[in-house]
């Protein structure tokens, strides 16, 4: 569904330097796959994911989507970022409807939609409150919510838990495995945790950086539905152990507990 | 995350201790001050054309009652004019500077070159120009409040964090929609800042205009009744401006407050 052929892209930075972020990028993503990126800080995941999102452009090769140039953004794609941003003058409601109302798209039918969204998301009832009388957790639920209102085929995730602590985080990483077995999509979702990594995906893509490079494609031998007990298999430590030596290859695995 | 429910979940005790804080205690300090104006005056027998009592400034400006009012009103409809165009002026100003680096390096040097200018020195010669009416009055309280203004409302056009004008951009949303419904909403609470600022600069505005050119208004007030050295008149004036200048800054507050009750507190911290 989403083709990436040799994709390269440069930066110029303010004082005239050429940064290369990524560097002849070449990957095929099926319909409904869920694929993660992983890899060190500055090794252009960010960048990937915005140039699928039609967002920037690539400096050279091609990204194309069911055979289209990817030239600018598209509407079936949703977003989510590492902030949840929500509008702190909207309703949760009004929160997850905004993309409809921005894309002229909204009908009679959009209330009804977001608020079973919310409710997939496990926050029934929470419509009119205001986005800081939630918590983190709740607040980047209903940024997934806001990426999955228009229903799009592919979502793109860029850390969408990093900024979560650890025990929401592999909450909502369920849940996330969960929302997308009731409502499969393209998933492109970038993180820099290796066991996130490998409890969502089909397929890991490890990043190596300057220039960003795919080091290599891992296919996870993982049966679904997954759970954190999926980390006791033999399967999910191969490719994890895969990921890491990859990541810290050259340098020294024992000191390098935390990735980027 | 914890903390901002800590503060939702005690919000209704904040408000009555907020209450007794905003208004109990202000008052008390206002009355206690007015009163130690007055034992130190009548104590030391400070003469009234130097320092005045108040009850010696009640009494004179309360003789001249109806004067008063009138010279109050046509300050605030000053006040007033010169803060609504300053709105009118900053509001485009800080969109246009917001719009584009070019178009901000274009115009940002004359309004710092404007701003340079003072106020005072060009009030005689912008009463040449644009005659003896309301209109210079209004344009040097414009041009006295509405600086602080563009630079606020720019700085929350500016403040939209970049993710949230990525998804606008992915919704295929114009540049009119991302400005309408992010960037101007976005900026609310930095209006109203700036808002509360131009208010204050208006009255200053409006007593330096009504200074210069006027026959009517608090400025002119103070001005004749200081030549004939009638002082207690004169802080009696001054004393309906401060009031005016509290209200108004005030008035400001209620507004945002009740309209726009996500932008007071922890708005930023909502984000």
């Amino acid at each position: 569904m989403i083709s990436l052929d040799r994709v390269t892209r440069i930066f110029n930075s303010r004082d005239g330097e050429s940064v290369v972020a990524l560097q002849d990028v070449s990957l095929d993503i099926k319909r409904d796959e869920f694929i993660t990126l992983v890899g060190p800080s500055g090794c252009g995941k960010s960048t990937l994911l915005r140039i699928v999102a039609g967002l920037i452009l690539p400096t050279a090769g091609s990204a194309s989507i069911d055979g289209e140039p990817i030239s600018e953004p598209r509407s079936e794609t949703g977003i989510v970022f590492q902030a949840p941003t929500l509008l702190p003058w909207a309703s949760v409601l009004d929160n997850v409807l905004f993309p409809l109302r921005m894309m002229h798209r909204y009908d009679s039918t959009s209330a009804d939609r977001a608020v079973a969204l919310l409710k997939l998301v496990g926050l029934a009832g929470f419509e009119s409150k205001s986005p800081r009388e939630l918590s983190g957790g709740m607040q980047q639920r209903v940024a997934i919510c806001r990426a999955l209102v228009h229903d799009p085929d592919i979502l793109l995730m860029d850390e969408p838990f990093g900024a979560l602590d650890a025990l929401t985080r592999e909450e909502m990483t369920l849940e996330l495995l969960r929302i997308w077995s009731e409502k499969p999509k393209t998933v492109l979702f970038v993180t820099h945790s290796i066991t996130e990594a490998v409890v969502l995906a089909d397929r890991v893509v490890v990043m190596s950086p300057r220039p960003g490079r795919v080091a290599e494609v891992i296919d996870v031998k993982l049966g679904r539905p997954r759970t954190f007990e999926s980390e006791a298999t033999p399967a999910f430590h191969e490719a994890a152990h895969r990921i890491r030596q990859l990541i810290y290859g050259k340098r020294n695995v024992g000191s390098a507990q935390n990735v980027g | 995350m914890s903390v901002q429910h800590k503060t939702s979940a005690s919000k209704p005790r904040k408000r009555r201790g907020a209450t007794y804080h905003e208004v109990v205690v202000p008052l008390l300090t206002t009355i206690a001050a007015f009163g130690l104006w007055e034992v130190v005056c009548r104590v030391f027998e400070v003469p009234s054309f130097l320092i005045p009592t108040p009850s010696e400034i009640w009494r004179e400006t309360i003789a001249i009652g109806p004067a008063v009012a009138g010279h109050t009103m046509a300050t605030l409809k000053t006040v007033m004019l010169g803060f609504i165009v300053s709105i009118l002026v900053s509001l485009p100003l800080a969109v246009l500077l917001t719009a584009s680096p070019a178009v901000s390096a274009a115009i940002y040097p004359l309004l710092v070159w404007i701003q340079s200018i003072p106020k005072v020195a060009l009030a005689p010669i912008l009463v040449v120009l644009l005659g003896t009416n309301e209109l210079p009055r209004v344009t040097i309280t414009m041009l006295v409040a509405f600086f602080p203004l563009v630079i606020s409302i720019a700085t929350g056009l500016m403040s939209v964090p970049p993710e949230l004008l990525e998804l606008s951009k992915a919704c295929r949303a114009s540049k009119l929609s991302e400005l309408w419904r992010i960037r101007l909403p976005y900026a609310i609470p930095f209006i109203f800042a700036g808002l509360k600022v131009a208010i204050s600069l208006a009255v200053v505005g409006a007593v330096v205009a009504e200074f210069v050119n006027s026959d009517q208004g608090l400025g002119f007030l103070i001005q004749t009744s200081t030549a004939f050295f009638k002082v207690p008149v004169a802080f009696g004036a001054l004393i309906i401006l401060s009031i005016m200048g509290v209200v108004l800054f005030q008035l400001v507050v209620i507004v945002e407050r009740v309209f726009f009750p996500w932008s007071t507190g922890n708005a930023a911290a909502a984000v």
